[in-house]
């Protein structure tokens, strides 16, 4: 037994579960007679696989490809710079979640570097933050930068919906806000079928539900089950996908029903309806423009769109020599990565999926020893 | 930034804020995400100080410890 199965057991509750899970896992993995290829679409899943040395204790039956679902990682190099640009302006106070910080421009400019020259950046822990900057400081200009996936995109709802009713006249939304199932779509539409499962979003499926992802795992008839961040969930997920591969099933199930319905949160959704329109496509960083992808406000908030004000550049995606592209679409590993580090480090990140701390490059970084 | 951690409900504070705790630490946190009614003691799952989803006591408490072990170790940067 290796170090990162006794590191698992001993984290575990119950290790004879943990121990009882493993071996039926592999078990099944075995009789289909070549290695399962399972993505998990999440990056925190990534942590998680990596942290408890999930992917060591199933190889080599088993293979992990690490999906998209990283928000700063896929933020595209445009919008980088839009956020960027604006929060340079006089008279301007911008404000985003603190993840971004520290990503880089190419010119090596980041939120933080910008925010040590005097530019006023703001990092909250929430969207109501920048409501309630823009109400008591009438005279300035609050943009909040918005990203995320589902999960996030309500709370950017509410916010709009309370500034809406309160008329507030200073505060400018950047939506940025992405959508799992369409890059889901865009990934097996472009690449072909080259996974034999899916470990679905925990928390995003929570607020979109399990449903939601029905209609793309049945066109490419693929399984898919929807995990918690826990060892045991991902155990769990892993081995009811297994069975599904098995049987030649596909379709979505729930391994995290603590959290998850096939319904989902109708309460945020019916926000995000309210105040979000589908845009036609939106910029992926490292996959390009996603069809039916990002969401833009709808009409009624125009007033709040700093779309309207400001535009972004055109620029190149990646830094060069940056695999980050190949890793979110699962076609390469960390370690496939001339820069990985070596001029890619955690301390100094070039490309964003080391920057982000839900990048599979952090993940390898952090808990292998290559 | 998908992270998203049990709070148990201590006070409502708003018709669409209330007081959570969890393992010490307390907050407010926003609960217009959730259609149906919260009162003190209820468990909700919270994600940038929304909660998206209300949950059952039980399965929140057997979760905590590995939710905050994970959280300290993903949100390190998280400033």
């Amino acid at each position: 037994m290796n170090s990162s199965v006794l590191f698992l057991q001993s984290l575990a509750k119950d290790p004879r579960l943990v121990k009882s899970y493993l071996e039926e896992i592999k078990g099944l993995a075995k009789t289909l007679s070549r290695p399962v290829r399972i993505m998990e679409f999440c990056g925190g899943h990534t942590h998680s696989l990596l942290r408890y040395g999930l992917d060591e204790a199933l190889r080599p039956e088993i293979e992990f490809l690490h999906g998209p679902g990283c928000p700063v990682c896929v933020l595209s190099l445009e919008r980088l710079e839009l956020a960027l640009s604006i929060a340079k302006e006089r008279g301007v106070i911008f404000t985003t979640y603190g993840d971004l910080l520290r990503v880089p421009s190419p010119k090596g400019e980041s939120l933080q570097t910008l925010r040590a020259k005097g530019h006023r950046i703001k990092m909250v822990a929430n969207a109501m933050e920048a409501f309630s900057l823009a109400k008591n400081n009438p005279q300035e200009l609050i943009v909040f930068f918005a990203f995320g996936f589902e999960t996030t995109a309500p709370a950017t709802a509410f916010l709009l919906l309370k500034a809406k009713e309160e008329r507030i006249t200073n505060l400018k939304v950047i939506s940025n806000h992405l959508l799992t199932p369409a890059v889901l779509d865009f990934l097996l539409s472009k690449e072909g079928l080259y996974m034999d499962g899916i470990i679905g979003p925990g928390h995003v499926s929570a607020v979109i539900g399990a449903k939601a992802y029905h209609e793309v795992v049945s066109k490419f008839k693929v399984p898919m089950v929807v995990a918690g961040f826990e060892p045991l969930d991902l155990l769990e997920a892993i081995l009811l996908l297994l069975k599904m591969i098995s049987k030649g099933e596909y379709g979505v199930d729930i391994a995290y029903r603590r959290a998850v319905s096939v319904e989902g949160n109708k309460k945020a959704q019916e926000l995000m309806k309210e105040v979000f329109v589908l845009r036609e496509d939106f910029p992926w960083r490292g996959l390009g423009r996603v069809p039916m992808s990002g969401l833009a406000l709808r009409e009624e908030f125009s007033l709040f769109d700093g779309e309207l004000s400001w535009r972004e550049p055109e620029v190149k995606d990646m830094p060069k020599g940056c695999l980050c592209g190949e890793i979110l679409k699962g076609r390469a590993k960390p370690p496939d990565c001339k820069l990985f580090r070596r001029s890619c480090r955690p301390e100094t990140p070039i490309g964003p999926c080391m920057v982000s701390s839900e990048g599979a490059c952090l993940a390898y970084a952090k808990y292998k020893n290559l | 930034m998908c992270l998203a951690y049990p709070f148990r409900i201590v006070e409502i504070t708003g018709p669409f804020s209330a007081k959570a705790e969890v393992q010490g630490v307390t907050k407010e946190i926003y609960t217009s995400l959730i259609a149906e009614p919260l009162k003190p003691g209820d468990w909700v799952l919270v994600h940038v100080d929304f909660a998206i989803q209300k949950i059952d006591e039980a399965q929140a408490l057997e979760t905590l410890n590995n939710y905050h072990e994970l959280l300290r170790s993903l949100s390190s940067e998280f400033s």
